[in-house]
């Protein structure tokens, strides 16, 4: 009889399932795995030693390109870094900007975590269900700092402009016209608070068509249910933090535990699974969505009745307007200086941490006095996720690794750095 | 967050005694600064003794603190000849292999930082040390302490060249197969060594020595000025609790 030995192969580096660049080297006995070992750093691009030559305010745009489906949380942790060790706070209003942009992103990057971990598990409706809704994300990116994905609208004192009064509309073509475009600007005929509002109360009914599709679906219960199986002791053990942790039973959450911007004024839950596999993931993940859903409207109601300022008057940090620099001679010295060096932060080190979507997104810097960062680093929730892969995918089948993959909502944008 | 830094403080101090240099909280996290021989055995009681309870470590990362505190540029005396040029200095990003700064024999150039999470008391603490060595840093692994180092360590060697005793699996991570150096050293150029790219007649991928130029027009400058005495920014926080206080 022939010699039976273990053989290993390629998962990647370019394959659909590994949502980006990820070669992940599997020895397998059959079609167990016996190991998994991931090679990562195939999208590294630097950016904690990037940002050690620039001025603080340059690096703001990379945050974006960390986890580049959830962008505005990235930069909410390394804005907050800064302003932690500057020891200033933010106003108010630009604190209840961000608790709800923040919020936005949970839902656009779930949305996006729902759909391709649908695709991948041969669930095709609900791809195009989520990215129906994704897109009005999208267009608040859009509307509020005039791009799409890589917003850069965070900024240490603030957010960079309030929300815009109007909506942009969806223009005549010969396809759209008439009725049907009508329907589609139907929702921003106002200002984006409105616009965000509509969305915010129609999204649970969105989200109740999702889980029509999945929830009691006979092959996504059976791709998923007992796949993936992470114990409440040993998610800690491996650092997983987000619905990883909550998935298997573990009830924290930085928006509640450790709460930052206005998040200790929001009346939200915290949904929290039982077994610790990838089906309890999924549902953590969309009650998580409804609840962003709550917490959105709650700051689009408190964002109404007051308005004021999004960024603090401190132009030792914050450039004075265009106004203000063209009749006063202090601020345009300011602005040049600011534009031309920017700004010294105090000497010192902090650790910033966020509740992003994929889990705990943190932000550690140093500063020795100067205009630029001495080392800032970045703890990506994926990359703690991901180095659990060899123990969630040991002695399961080859296509659940696929499964895995979707669950531990791998972005190798902030895995790579 | 609650803020239970101070007791947490006083609980370190009458639990380590001398051992360990525990700073004052700062910015909401205390952080202490423990021996290298003293790191394992640290890290364990402050895994398994119950007012402490940190059962996860969140993040480890290296830091190389050649050059901490240096600026480019002079700006706080003119001569003769007027204010000094921001256009000449050696910081991050500013020279290439050939020209990099010297290492030097500076002291305790390789910290790594570990941050730790107890999820029952709901508080974090930042946990450093120094290398002893700068020319082959070696710091006990904390892998069999907390599962979740071994990335992050493999990272910080990958990265810093730090080895971490008794890890399992000490490979590089991030940077390309086959790649030479620590980039995140502070003497490595941020513009690299080699490039990469296809080439047709050879038919597979090269690697050549870096073309481009160092490109980095902000001078890095420390300000000590004035411009802090603002209410709004409270300069008091004194540098007691950094990290840094001991390369100074």
């Amino acid at each position: 009889m022939a010699e039976i030995r273990n053989y290993t192969m390629n998962f990647g580096p370019q394959h659909p399932a590994a949502h980006g660049v990820l070669r992940l080297v599997l020895e397998l006995d059959g079609e167990t795995v016996v190991r998994a070992d991931p090679h990562i750093g195939l999208l590294h691009r630097g950016t904690e030693k990037l940002a050690e030559s620039k001025p603080f305010n340059h690096s703001i745009g990379y945050m974006d390109r960390m986890d580049y489906v959830s962008m505005m949380c990235s930069e909410h942790a390394y804005v907050r870094a800064i302003e932690q060790l500057l020891g200033i706070e933010p106003p108010k209003r630009a604190q209840y900007i961000r608790t709800m942009f923040d919020e936005i992103t949970r839902i656009g990057n779930h949305m996006l975590w729902i759909g391709s971990s649908g695709i991948d598990l041969g669930a095709m409706t609900v791809f195009l269900y989520a990215f129906r809704e994704r897109e009005q994300t999208i267009d608040m990116y859009e509307a509020v700092s005039g791009t799409r994905m890589h917003a850069n609208y965070y900024r240490p004192g603030g957010v960079y402009r309030d929300l815009p009064d109007t909506m942009p509309k969806y223009e005549e073509t010969p396809w759209t016209k008439g009725k049907k475009l009508k329907q589609r600007n139907e929702w921003r005929e106002g200002s984006l608070l409105d616009f965000i509002e509509a969305f915010a109360r129609d999204f649970p009914s969105k989200v109740d068509e999702y889980e029509t599709l999945l929830t009691e679906n006979r092959i996504w219960k059976q791709r998923t249910v007992g796949i993936g199986v992470l114990s409440p002791e040993r998610a800690l053990q491996l650092g997983c933090t987000g619905p990883m942790l909550r998935g298997s039973g573990i009830e924290w959450d930085l928006r509640k535990k450790q709460p930052y911007a206005a998040y200790d004024e929001m009346d939200f839950d915290i949904p929290v699974g039982v077994n610790g596999d990838c089906y309890d993931r999924y549902l953590v993940r969309v009650e998580e969505m409804r609840q962003s859903a709550r917490i959105i409207l709650q700051c689009v109601d408190w964002l109404r009745a007051n308005p004021g300022r999004v960024m603090l008057k401190n132009f030792k940090v914050i450039p004075p307007t265009r106004e203000e620099m063209k009749d006063d001679m202090e601020a345009l010295i300011h602005h040049f200086k600011l534009f031309t060096e920017g700004y010294s932060v105090p000497k010192g080190q902090t650790y910033a941490a966020v509740e992003a979507p994929k889990g705990e997104f943190g932000c550690y810097l140093v500063s020795d006095g100067a205009n630029k960062p001495f080392r800032v680093h970045l703890r990506a929730p994926g990359f703690a996720h991901l180095s659990a892969m060899n123990e969630l995918a040991s002695g399961h089948m080859l296509a659940d690794v696929v499964a895995l993959m979707g669950t531990l909502d791998i972005v190798f944008g902030e895995v790579d750095r | 967050m609650i803020d239970m830094s101070n007791s947490l403080s006083d609980q370190l101090e009458a639990c380590f005694g001398e051992r360990i240099t525990v700073s004052d909280p700062d910015r909401g996290m205390v952080t202490i600064q423990v021996p290298v021989d003293e790191w394992l055995e640290v890290a364990q009681t402050l895994r398994d003794d119950p007012r402490f309870a940190f059962g996860q470590l969140t993040d480890l990362c290296g830091v190389d603190f050649l050059g901490y505190g240096q600026e480019e540029w002079e700006t706080s005396e003119a001569t003769s000849e007027g204010f000094s040029r921001g256009v000449e200095g050696l910081g991050p990003g500013r020279f290439d292999w050939k020209s990099r700064p010297e290492a030097g024999d500076a002291e305790q150039r390789f910290g790594v930082v570990a941050h730790l999470l107890s999820h029952s008391q709901n508080m974090r603490l930042r946990m450093a040390t120094f290398a002893a060595d700068e020319g082959l840093p070696i710091v006990p692994s904390l892998v069999e302490i907390w599962n979740s180092a071994n990335w992050y360590e493999r990272e910080t060697f990958d990265l810093f060249g730090i080895i971490f005793e008794g890890h399992p699996d000490l490979r590089r991570i991030l940077t390309d197969y086959g790649f030479t150096g620590h980039p995140f050293r502070k003497d490595f150029p941020l513009i690299g060594n080699v490039t990469v790219r296809y080439d047709e007649e050879k038919g597979r991928v090269v690697y050549e020595p870096v073309e481009i130029e160092p490109r980095v027009l902000v001078p890095r400058v420390i300000r000590e000025d004035s411009r802090y005495n603002s209410d709004d920014i409270d300069r008091a926080a004194d540098d007691a609790g950094s990290l840094a206080s001991g390369t100074e």
